[in-house]
């Protein structure tokens, strides 16, 4: 009968692969999704994708900087989430949409 | 790694420009509330003045070059060289803006804030000998620069810029974090000079991950410099941006990307070269023919001034490909010349721009050679040094550039870069023929007014510093080529 009992704590790489599939699903729901705000919050999934990478290698290096590097990788992202929804306010306020194909008055 | 977090006086100097800017930026932020709408004229000289003062610490620096907070700043002479270029290009984008805010109505100290807040990011990045402060640094002047490609925020144009901006700038950003996570976690290290060693070492990673992590870096800062495949963003922006932060865009946040795109591949990633030199022919090569393709058909002058930057681009992409000590010698000169002459383009292109940025188009320059013969003249000086004639800056640039790249044995790149630099002179000497050849249009109702002070400074001083640099290059040559050797 084969083993099915499951590994005493759960491997690094499935952590690796399960920031590897966050990033890729961020990157999908940038270039597929059309609405501005959703496309905002992918680029977000992706940097909690590169957060969890930071904490995973850290745990395995033992080593304390990983930890440190995520709390810089938050603060950046929450002032760019600040200027980012400023930003698609003022999209808004001048357009009253929030659907990214429709913000296309410069040429292509 | 000594345990002692106090800073000494050599580590406080050579980070002192980066204070200086913070400082005054901030200083900016306090005053502008409290200032009338008349004293607000105020706001850029003080701005200049904290430019000016971080120009001289960033000298001083000079002085006292090394390492600085634990291995996390290094000041060489790399260093050096990109701050002074990076704080000149601000001491010129505030001059030719000025005039531009009053005349849409928006004359406020944020954004000269702004402005030094998105200089001290830049000079942290060229300053960073390790990834995160690299990180931040961009993540500085990135978000500073988000809010200026938007700063007339009832501007349909300018939303869109900063929008797109921001969207793709982040997106890029992503990808770049992502390889400093992996470069993280299969070196154990973060810092620039370790990681080469850990790279060098017989314990040495595996070189098929570490490829990934520097194709991952690579992404970001292809990103930052509009490298082809990633160079989409860069016509929309220029095209929606105010002009005079169009101009610093395609100079500054430049410069700042290509001097950390050499420092990590030139220092860091160095010895895994064998996996990115096709990475970077390709984007290289790539990048000049689509930057060049599509600037022979755009009739806004920002939009093709756009393509154009991406085309330069492509040819500051040959010399880091060729990775030598004369390729970093000739992308440094490079961007500097390159630096300059667009500056200079897009002060005359504000000019000829006025209110609202209606006149932008390239046959809204018909006739200016009898409307206006001197900026004519000062735009022919430019766009000349943008094709490359001898005697312009833009001329030893690619004279260095090519040069390096055969000495690197790049002969093809070179063929095609000179084949593309070739067909760029159309789209160039359109504008001179435009400006000289054709009559002006009949339905011009306001007429142009002569040039704003700071825009004239900025014109005649940017036109001089091209023909003089075109004349006697190796006033800044040899101090690119001493510091191109600090690097290794």
């Amino acid at each position: 009968m084969p083993d099915f009992s499951l590994p005493a704590a759960v491997p690094i790489s499935w952590y690796l692969i399960l920031s590897a599939v966050l990033f890729t699903l961020g990157i999908a729901g940038f270039l597929l999704r059309r609405s501005i705000i959703t496309v905002f919050m992918s680029i977000e999934l992706m940097l909690n994708a590169v957060n969890l990478t930071f904490v995973t290698f850290s745990y395995k290096l033992k080593a304390v900087d990983g930890h440190i590097f995520t709390f810089f990788v938050m603060v950046v992202a929450a002032a760019e989430a600040a200027v980012g929804l400023a930003i698609i306010l003022t999209v808004f306020r001048n357009r009253s949409t929030l659907e990214i194909d429709e913000v296309n008055s410069l040429k292509l | 790694m000594s345990g002692n977090f106090e800073p000494t006086g050599a580590e406080l100097l050579r980070f002192l420009p980066e204070i200086v800017l913070t400082l005054a930026a901030t200083f900016l932020m306090v005053l502008e509330p409290l200032t009338d709408r008349g004293a607000k004229r105020a706001l850029p000289a003080i701005a200049l003045l904290g430019l000016v003062v971080a120009l001289f610490s960033a000298i001083m620096a000079q002085a006292q070059p090394g390492l600085a907070f634990s291995g996390m700043i290094v000041v060489d002479g790399f260093t050096t060289f990109f701050r002074v270029l990076v704080i000149a290009i601000g001491i010129l984008t505030i001059l030719i803006s000025t005039n531009y805010l009053r005349q849409e109505g928006s004359e406020g100290g944020e954004y000269y804030a702004l402005l030094l807040f998105s200089i001290a990011g830049q000079c942290i990045m060229i300053a960073a000998n390790e990834l995160i402060i690299l990180f931040i640094g961009l993540e500085a002047s990135s978000i500073a620069t988000y809010i200026m490609a938007g700063y007339l925020r009832d501007d349909k144009r300018n939303n869109e810029a900063a929008l797109k901006y921001f969207l793709l700038g982040s997106f890029a950003t992503a990808f770049l974090l992502y390889g400093i996570a992996w470069t993280y976690g299969l070196t154990g290290t973060t810092n620039l000079s370790r990681v080469r060693e850990v790279l060098l070492s017989p314990a040495s990673p595996d070189t098929f991950l570490i490829s990934i992590a520097a194709g991952l870096m690579f992404v970001g800062f292809a990103f930052k410099v509009s490298a082809a495949p990633f160079q989409m963003w860069a016509p929309d922006v220029y095209q929606g941006a105010p002009a005079p932060v169009s101009g610093f865009m395609s100079a500054g946040p430049k410069a700042a990307a290509f001097a950390v795109l050499l420092r990590v591949f030139l220092t860091a990633f160095e010895p895994v070269k064998e996996r990115w030199e096709p990475l970077l022919w390709w984007s290289a090569l790539a990048t000049m023919i689509i930057g060049n393709f599509a600037a022979l058909r755009q009739g806004n002058i920002k939009r093709l001034l756009a393509y154009s930057s991406i085309a330069h681009a492509g040819y500051v992409m040959v010399a880091v490909t060729a990775h030598s000590e004369i390729g970093t010698t000739a992308a440094m000169f490079y961007l500097a010349a390159y630096a300059l002459t667009n500056l200079g383009a897009f002060a005359l292109v504000t000019h000829v721009a006025r209110h609202n940025e209606r006149y932008v188009e390239v046959n809204d320059f018909a006739g200016l050679g009898q409307r206006q013969p001197v900026t004519a003249a000062l735009l022919t000086v430019f766009l000349l040094s943008l094709i490359g004639v001898p005697l312009t800056a833009g001329f030893f640039g690619k004279f260095y550039i090519f040069r390096a790249a055969l000495d690197s044995n790049l002969v093809w790149l070179t063929i095609l870069g000179l084949l593309n630099s070739a067909l760029a002179a159309y789209y160039y000497l359109r504008i001179i023929v435009v400006m000289y050849m054709q009559p002006p249009s009949e339905t011009e109702e306001d007429d142009l007014l002569p040039m704003s002070a700071g825009i004239q400074f900025t014109a005649w001083f940017t036109a001089a510093a091209v023909i003089v640099l075109g004349v006697y290059p190796s006033l800044v040559l040899d101090f690119a080529g001493r510091s191109a050797a600090l690097l290794r």
